[in-house]
């Protein structure tokens, strides 16, 4: 897109700053009338098929790398892909060989359920490298967003839906998880550095520890289902 | 005979005016206020301040004196009929309701750069907070009650900097009319104004609100009694922009004079038409998403609550319905500046006029189909991404038009660089800029990376203040002369042109960078290891802000302290507003003038006058 984007730019600024340097009027001049053309048949028509041409080609190009990430990530699952896609009330499969990954989006943090693991409730995320991931973000109170910045990855996280994207870390690594919508006034502060890519022995074991740290209030959590209704918002706060 | 003494010219005894508006406000105010929390089911505040801004609203209107008529006609009273009787002088014109255009432009004008102040004011306040990453400065809960402050009055002021000022005064004067086709509504469309602002700064007394300029419920919803001003202040503003719509398009279609062809049509006009058309369908749509958002936080409907039955998804396409056609209401009259501009400095005829009008309406009708490129990673409707992404990339087909057009009128033109002419060239730069980051938030896969971050917080600043705010001062320079009849410092004018510039883009550009760099929209804390790039860019805030002080001190200084008269005609152009004395007469034509010729046949060498002022013989009268 940029490949396309800076020449554009480039043409344009060139014939901007050429009509006003070598076209403008130097002081002293007297005001005189440029030639009365009313414009180009030719010009005009070619003009309108090219950013025409321009334009359909960006479209495709997207949407081509738009599909196909759907396809390669989509393998095995249930055919969403990058970004986003709800599907509320949907069970959550079990076929699937996805690691399944739950999002939980609170003011002001997120926190991660694993409904393969007992449906643990984690306060940081940890990801095994080269596992696909199908994630289900949701919201308890108001709309916030689940950004990975270095896993190119973003989806909003709405009460009462569940929107599903998949993903499969390539590095390990560390991410940071930030907040990519407005959703009060910590929204700076809802970030985690503590996002990890982990080789998957080392992911194992990282979740087997977190089901033992949370075992005592996981009897507290509900059981887990796509998505949570709180109590109503209460106002003022 | 009592038929006669029922229909003799009464006046209403009790004066209308400013100070009757405030007090009947004031008294407003404290009935709805009264009235909500008597009969609102809770106790929460929210039924009475609603109720309290729309009667505050409602009693300053009639204290202006909006009622006197139709309570004068509805009595069988006779009122005289727009005529001389209106024809008002003097400075006291201006702070009462005025039926003159002319007075209403300047009225908005003043109205516009005063709310500017406050807007810029915000922004520096923001940019003051973002020299530290983490919110030391200014805490964080006031950090965001002045996002949404900011926020909020720029999309005020940008909803109406150019139809408000310059369409009112101009469009009956390019037109060849002698008013606008109904001048109460025009009058109304100004005055909602100043209570909307008045409203929106009230929120600061309970504490701002929290949700920027998109009012995303549920946050909304949650949010403290501040909120109802976002609500009933946003809704005034759409009233403005509806009774602004209907009425300049039925003054354009209508009130043409004889002989004023569509193909004639200053593009300036065709630029106001589009965006009246946009205003007039889009704020509905606003005004009924406002008024459920105000019934969810009064009478505890659950429009966009999840865990009653409603969905947030509701408000954000109801939202961006609007929203997205409003981006268009501020910039397709500015395109409609630098088109008109540009023929008038070139000194020859548009490009492919026939090509920018198309272009103009191009955007207006795919402005309709593109809303859901907001919300791409919402997680609503997936399948439907393709669509929006090619609906808004085809956009910049009809915009490329524009560019057309300009670009192929100055070329191989004498370009005259006056300060007019050098703000439509930065406008042409910054919103290619602009236009072209447009098309990266377009497209979904990149758009995932860059959605909701500061990439697309510089995008729209690129476009609307880049775009329409350049395009607005622009036209400050261009018609002052022909508004108040003094010319503005054209030296002063040059250093405020490249002083903004500069600054502009040195604010704007890292913030693009920023956004690419992991760093979201709205926050008060950061990445620490965005702090330099943050600090130069607040201290090129400042730089831009002091160069909108510049432009404040030229108008207050070549308005009042050293006016300087302008001639008729100070650009030579040939269009119709410049074709009458300066200062414009009370009636603008003494005829209806007799249009002869197009507003842009410069340089043929046996032209025709753009219009016979003469008027048809026998055409008196009619307005």
């Amino acid at each position: 897109m940029t490949a396309l984007a800076i020449p554009v730019f480039t043409g344009v600024v060139v014939l901007v700053l050429y009509s006003a340097i070598f076209f403008r009027r130097r002081a002293g001049e007297p005001l005189y009338d440029g030639p009365p053309v009313y414009g180009g048949a030719r010009l005009q028509l070619t003009w309108i098929v090219v950013s025409f041409v321009l334009v359909l080609v960006l479209a495709l190009l997207g949407i081509t790398t738009l599909v196909s990430s759907q396809a390669a990530q989509a393998v095995g699952a249930s055919g969403r892909a990058i970004g986003s896609g709800s599907e509320t009330g949907s069970p959550i499969k079990e076929t699937n060989n996805e690691l399944q990954v739950q999002v939980i989006a609170q003011q002001w943090y997120f926190t991660y359920r694993f409904p393969d693991y007992g449906g643990v409730e984690t306060t940081h995320l940890e990801l095994p490298v080269g596992v696909p991931v199908e994630f289900h973000v949701t919201s308890l109170d108001i709309i916030h967003s689940w950004w990975a910045y270095e896993l190119g990855v973003k989806a909003d996280a709405n009460p009462g839906v569940d929107n599903q994207f998949h993903a499969t870390p390539q590095r390990t690594g560390s991410f940071t998880v930030r907040c990519a919508e407005l959703c009060g006034i910590w929204h700076g502060e809802m970030a985690d550095t503590e996002g990890r890519v982990v080789s998957g022995s080392d992911f194992n074991s990282w979740i087997k520890q977190q089901q033992a740290t949370f075992a005592e209030i996981g009897k507290s959590l509900p059981s887990y289902a796509p998505s949570y209704f709180p109590e109503p918002l209460t106002k003022g706060t | 005979m009592a038929v006669a003494d029922l229909t003799t010219e009464r006046r209403l005894s009790i004066p209308t005016g400013i100070p009757t508006g405030v007090l009947l406000a004031i008294t407003g105010y404290f009935a709805g206020v009264w009235l909500g929390n008597e009969f609102g089911l809770f106790d929460d505040q929210n039924t009475g301040i609603i109720l309290g801004y729309v009667f505050a609203t409602a009693g300053f209107l009639i204290g202006m004196g909006f009622l006197n008529h139709p309570l004068g006609r509805l009595l069988g009273w006779r009122l005289d009929p727009l005529g001389e009787a209106d024809i008002e002088v003097g400075l006291g014109r201006y702070f009462r309701l005025s039926l003159d255009h002319k007075v209403i432009g300047i009225q908005y004008l003043v109205t516009i750069l005063t709310m500017l102040f406050f807007g810029g004011v915000g922004a520096m306040v923001i940019r003051t907070s973002l020299l530290s990453p983490t919110p030391t400065i200014v805490p964080a809960g006031n950090y965001l009650s002045v996002v949404g402050l900011h926020s909020v009055m720029m999309i005020f002021i940008t909803s109406a900097a150019i139809v408000g000022p310059f369409g009112n005064y101009l469009v009956p004067l390019m037109i060849g009319s002698r008013r606008m086709a109904f001048p109460r509504l025009e009058a109304l469309s100004f005055w909602l104004v100043p209570p909307a602002a008045v409203i929106l700064g009230a929120a600061t007394f309970w504490g701002g609100f929290p949700t920027g300029w998109t009012g995303y419920a549920p946050l909304s919803e949650q949010a403290g009694q501040g909120m109802d001003s976002y609500i009933v202040g946003f809704i005034l503003i759409g009233l403005a922009l509806i009774t602004s719509g209907v009425n300049m398009l039925a003054t354009i279609i209508a009130l043409r004079a004889p002989g004023l062809t569509w193909a004639r049509l200053p593009i300036f006009v065709w630029g106001i038409l589009c965006t009246s058309i946009l205003g007039l369908l889009a704020a509905p749509v606003l005004a009924a998403a406002l008024v459920m958002l105000a019934l969810d936080r009064s009478a505890q409907t659950s429009f966009f609550l999840a865990s009653n039955g409603g969905s947030n998804y509701l408000w954000e396409n109801l939202f961006w319905f609007f929203g997205h056609p409003e981006v268009y209401i501020f910039i397709l009259p500015a395109f409609g500046i630098v088109m008109e501009l540009a023929a008038h400095f070139a000194r020859r005829p548009l490009f492919g006029y026939r090509v920018g009008v198309v272009g103009l309406f191009g955007v207006t009708l795919l402005s309709w189909f593109v809303w859901q490129h907001h919300l791409f990673v919402s997680g609503i409707a997936p399948v439907l991404r393709p669509f929006y992404m090619l609906s808004t990339e085809l956009i910049s087909v009809p915009t490329g038009f524009i560019f057309l057009v300009v670009l192929g009128t100055l070329w191989r033109s004498r370009v005259w660089l006056t300060v007019p002419m050098l703000f439509c060239l930065g406008f042409l730069f910054n919103f290619l800029i602009g236009g072209i980051t447009g098309v990266y938030l377009s497209d979904v896969p990149t758009d995932v990376t860059l959605h909701g971050s500061y990439f697309s917080m510089a995008h729209f600043h690129y476009t609307i203040m880049g775009g329409e705010i350049f395009a607005f001062a622009a036209a400050i320079y261009y018609w002052f002369p022909r508004m108040t009849g003094k010319m503005l410092n054209q030296t002063l004018g040059r250093i405020h042109f490249w002083w903004m510039f500069i600054a502009f883009n040195s604010t704007f550009f890292p913030l693009l960078i920023a956004g690419l760099l992991d760093m979201p929209r709205r926050v008060s804390a950061y990445n620490p290891g965005l702090q330099f790039l943050n600090q130069w860019v607040t201290f090129s805030a400042y730089l831009l802000f002091s160069s909108m002080i510049l432009f404040a001190a030229n108008i207050i200084y070549s308005w009042f302290i050293q006016p300087v008269p302008a001639v008729a005609n100070p650009w030579r152009a040939r269009s119709l507003e410049w074709q009458i004395p300066t200062p414009v007469p009370a009636r603008n034509f003494e005829r209806v003038p007799l249009i002869l010729a197009g507003p842009y046949d410069y340089g043929l060498p046996n032209a025709k006058p753009v219009a016979d002022l003469r008027g048809l013989v026998g055409a008196t009268g009619g307005s």
